[in-house]
């Protein structure tokens, strides 16, 4: 019975979606206050049966409902608690499900956090995003059900999760991912709404900012954790495969970082205006595109779900539509004249928008790469395969000139930047970061010019930027009162960059001087990975709770003195039938100790990986910096008080509408 | 001038969405061999029937022939065989089978229990033929012409649309040029 | 239902395929040689699996390629004539890194190419208003007007 009512509230969801994107947008052409008034009532109604409908698979998952297929698919009865609930988005359907509950969310909190906004504008942002909403539902009442039952052969038992998926970083990673997908359809709508109000100023840029933030820290998050969680998960020790899926969500991030760059040009100096508008299309489309990409089986990769063509072209029918429609409306209605705003070769303005051709350039990059076989295929110019060693070769240049455009880039002034100023304001720095990376290199042992130009950007980054904030914080009150005395949003941007250095430095150290040995090893042997020796005292076995093992226990020792015991897991999950590899790590801030057991070699003789993994915590550390940077910066009180005064700047100001709508159509 | 800029996004978005549709519902995971116009690599393997007898690459000349790689322990090479008898028997197909990475025994129980479509069968215990051929995982077909040049491959299971659709047109074709 | 099944198999299939298993293990003189190996089979495709090199794979064809690559090692080949006798065997599609040819010449230079115009379009953006700055009469009376009128919109909207 249960099952069949989640269905019903998708469907009337679907209806609300329906009306959302019509019946608000229609208000606010006409003017009709009647009509506007719906938009939030709707918007809530929305979630609300979304809500509803998560609730109820999520209850069938609980009380082991296998008469839904999705749930005999994706759970068994010997699954822990927990397991049983993320095992609510393990699948397509249900995460399916998990990314439209999303959706509906973010919608009900620009319907909240948006009551300072004129009321045609939230009209038609709200709409936009019901219609972002219908495509949704439409795509998972009509090709991706999850309340489908199996009748009346209701199986005995399920067939259980994946035990790849059976983890904490799967409770956490795909909602933390979605959120950040999802949440850029906000900005987009922003951006749509002012293509179709002709709105398209400084004001508009406010408003998007902290949404596109937002969504961008969570995003982050979720990058960070997936690369973690595969880094433990899937039991070869690395962290980043520039595998399609994963490069699905490189990608919105990128778009989302100039996004976010740009908009600060837009809100500040109100130029940039048509660029920064496509960049928030664009960002969302590539949200989609990542959806596209892991649901539908275009590409190989070791994550992604099931492939179906029918699904396949009804989301390329709906990525279609939401590209073309709003790329047109951009080509149509997006200003060409140009604000006259007054800027030197110099001026932040320049070095942000060199930001964003770097950004940009890295986007595409990774797009093409990650499309380029699929082209060729297409063109039948054969089968190639383009990875690790094509992405690092020409990602890390991009990565660098960014980097070092950053160090000089949070020095400049809006408007006009005295070159020679700059060029002495730079010197010190300079200087300080030369010292601290040839430090580092010592430390690490072997000179390599691109692990000595990686911790080189990384240690200018951070140099440059915490200059900037001792300048910045200079105040006769004290220091600690000038740091105080700094925005929300400025700290926002500190943390911001400095998680960039932190994941910079983990990246070059830990691929260059990092060292993976696969060894035999016998119980009683030792072997030495780096500094580090380890020895391997025994195997035993012992069962979990959907699942026996076999383990290792390996002692971790630093000249000669035990720091650690790691137990690495071969488990067998007999449901499924599939073995496992848990690998053990002895986690630290600045090393990493990994250990994993694989085959028998002999009755005695095990394959044992060693890898000894400097720095590579700063990773996803430097990632939460990222994150955390951005939440600080939404909670900036100005987003708050100057919200109301963008109000009456954008009510009093029609007049400055029209003529940008003359503009664009001259 | 200026607004027509504004469309290149536009028009870089609707021709990738053309390549994108055209990868939906091909499988990205098959390959092409990079022996084709190559000839079969030279080997020296033992005959299954008969331990003594050995074969080399002049087995699949003379006469256009299909290169069936199989083996017991592969699921797939079950459900194919019986249309790979019925090829041989009613079409007069001439095919050539690999046995890759088996062993005898079992490869035996294999054919006394499905029947023996094969006019010779290679034994290749140690896949190395197999890894020279490029196979990357049985069952893979190949179509090898009279003069010993591999023509096409296929992974996967040959049944009647596979026969129809892929094998005999290049075995026409084949045919035609030698 | 049959999607169903699809959908299990591939999950089964991905559970084997997409675990790591620590492999056989080869003996190395030197530290070096062991580093240039783990390289080399970092860089090249296993053909049966999803999207995993031969290092991570424990498909029974990775260990077969990377028995090769040891074996060639011995030998004496050059990282080169590794790769390219396993793209001999198995296609262009086992190696992570594209070679560069006619085809893939756009995907190489792309990043270069994308750079150097964005900075193109950058300078002329900052020469166009340098420019501005010094030579506002440049401007037709019309554009002259509609300046003002943005300005007296900046100048309305809130400024940090």
């Amino acid at each position: 019975m249960y099952p069949e009512l989640g269905q019903v509230s998708l469907i009337l969801a679907l209806l609300l979606a329906l009306l959302l994107s019509g019946v608000p947008l229609a208000g606010a052409l006409t003017g009709r206050d009647s009509l506007q008034a719906f938009a939030r009532p709707l918007a809530s109604g929305m979630f609300v049966f979304t809500g509803l409908a998560f609730a109820i698979l999520t209850h069938a998952f609980m009380v082991d409902d296998f008469s839904v297929a999705y749930v005999a698919n994706n759970s068994n009865s010997m699954l822990p608690w927990f397991y049983k609930f993320s095992a609510v988005w393990g699948g397509h359907e249900g995460s399916l499900l998990l990314w439209i509950l999303m959706l509906t969310g973010w919608t009900l909190a620009v319907a909240v956090f948006s009551r300072r906004l004129p009321s045609t504008m939230v009209s038609q942002v709200l709409s936009v995003m019901g219609m972002v909403c219908v495509g949704f539902f439409l795509f998972i009442i009509l090709t991706s059900n999850p309340f489908d039952r199996l009748l009346p052969n209701i199986p005995a038992d399920g067939q259980d999760l994946n035990p790849l998926l059976q983890d904490i970083g799967l409770i956490v990673h795909p909602p933390m991912l979605y959120m950040g997908y999802v949440g850029f359809s906000v900005a987009f709508a922003f951006a749509l709404a002012a293509l179709i109000n002709g709105r398209l100023d400084a004001a508009w840029a406010r408003w998007s900012r902290p949404w596109t933030t937002v969504a961008w820290s969570f995003l982050t998050i979720g990058i960070a954790l997936g690369s973690w969680w595969a880094y433990y998960e899937l039991g070869w020790g690395g962290w980043w495969f520039w595998d399609p899926v994963e490069n699905a969500s490189l990608l919105p991030w990128l778009s989302g970082t100039a996004l976010m760059h740009s908009l600060a040009v837009t809100e500040k100096r109100g130029v940039f205006k048509s660029w920064t508008v496509l960049l928030a299309i664009v960002t969302f489309a590539l949200s989609l595109l990542g959806t596209f990409l892991v649901r539908s089986g275009v590409l190989t990769s070791v994550h992604a779900f099931a492939s179906d063509p029918e699904r396949g072209t009804f989301l390329l029918a709906l990525l279609g539509i939401t590209v073309v429609g709003s790329l047109s409306l951009y080509a149509f209605r997006a200003p060409v004249v140009h604000v006259r705003s007054r800027y030197g070769s110099m001026s932040r303005e320049i070095f942000l928008l060199l930001n964003n051709v770097l950004l940009v350039t890295a986007t595409l990059l990774v797009a093409i790469g990650t499309l380029y076989p699929l082209i060729l295929d297409y063109l039948d110019m054969g089968k190639l395969s383009i990875g690790e060693p094509f992405f690092n070769t020409t990602f890390s240049p991009l990565a660098v000139a960014a980097g070092l455009l950053l160090g000089a880039g949070v020095f400049s002034r809006w408007k006009k930047t005295d070159g020679g100023w700059l060029g002495r304001k730079l010197l010190w720095p300079l200087a300080l970061s030369l010292t601290a990376s040839a430090a580092v290199i010592l430390v690490y042992g072997a000179f390599k010019p691109w692990a000595f130009v990686g911790v080189f950007t990384a240690i200018w980054v951070a140099v440059a930027t915490l200059w900037d904030l001792w300048d910045k914080s200079a105040s006769r009150q004290g220091r600690l009162y000038g740091l105080k005395r700094q925005s929300r949003s400025y700290w926002g941007m500190v943390l911001g960059h400095l998680g960039v250095a932190m994941v910079m430095a983990g990246a070059t150290v830990v691929s260059n001087y990092g060292i993976e040995r696969d060894v035999r090893m016998v119980p009683g042997d030792s072997a030495m990975v780096g500094d580090y020796e380890i020895v391997f005292t025994y195997i035993g076995n012992r069962r979990g709770a959907n699942f026996t093992a076999q383990y290792g226990s390996f002692d971790v020792l630093l000249n000669g003195e035990k720091i650690s015991v790691l137990h690495p897991e071969k488990r067998n999950y007999p449901v499924g039938m599939s073995v496992m590899t848990e690998a053990d790590i002895d986690g630290g801030l600045f090393r990493d100790i990994f250990v994993a057991i694989g085959e028998r070699i002999s009755d005695e003789a095990w394959a044992i990986r060693l890898q000894y993994k400097p720095l590579i915590r700063w990773l996803w550390l430097g990632a939460l910096v990222m994150a955390i940077g951005g939440f600080l910066a939404i909670s900036d009180k100005r987003y708050r008080i100057r919200a109301k005064n963008q109000v009456k700047v954008a009510d009093s100001s029609p007049k400055v509408g029209s003529t940008q709508a003359t503009g664009a159509t001259s | 001038m200026k607004r027509l800029l504004l469309f290149l996004p536009l028009v870089i978005a609707v021709s990738l969405g053309i390549f994108l549709a055209a990868g939906i519902g091909k499988d990205p995971t098959k390959l092409e061999s990079a022996r084709i116009g190559k000839p079969v690599p030279a080997f020296s393997l033992e005959s299954l029937n008969n331990s003594t007898q050995l074969l080399n690459e002049t087995v699949l000349k003379g006469e256009v022939a299909l290169l069936n790689v199989w083996a017991e322990w592969c699921p797939s090479c079950w459900d194919e065989h019986e249309y790979l008898m019925r090829l041989s028997k009613e079409k007069g197909v001439r095919i050539v089978g690999l046995n890759y990475k088996d062993q005898r025994e079992t490869a035996f129980s294999f054919l006394d229990r499905l029947g023996n479509p094969y006019d010779e069968i290679i034994f290749d215990p140690k896949g190395s033929l197999g890894f020279d051929l490029g196979v990357y995982g049985a069952p893979e077909t190949f179509v090898i012409d009279a003069d010993g040049i591999v023509r096409y491959r296929h992974v996967g299971v040959v049944n009647q649309r596979v026969w129809e659709e892929v094998l005999q047109p290049v075995i026409q074709k084949a045919k035609g040029n030698s | 239902m049959r999607y169903i099944q699809g959908a299990l198999l591939l999950l089964i299939l991905c559970a084997f395929g997409a675990q790591a298993e620590v492999r056989e293990v080869y003996d190395f003189e030197t530290r070096a040689e062991e580093q240039r190996y783990q390289n080399l089979i970092a860089e090249l495709r296993c053909p049966k699996c999803q999207n995993q090199n031969i290092a991570d794979s424990n498909a029974p064809i990775s260990k077969d390629m990377r028995d090769q690559v040891y074996r060639l090692m011995k030998n004496g080949a050059t990282n080169d004539e590794i790769v390219g006798d396993l793209v001999g065997r198995f296609g262009e599609f086992v190696q992570y890194k594209p070679p560069v040819d006619r085809r893939t010449i756009l995907l190489w230079a792309f990043p270069a190419i994308a750079v150097i115009g964005g900075v193109l379009i950058v300078i002329g953006v900052a020469v166009r208003s340098g420019r501005r700055d010094q030579d506002e009469s440049a401007l037709s009376p019309e554009e002259q007007a509609r300046v003002r009128k943005m300005l007296a919109e900046k100048d309305q909207s809130p400024r940090d």
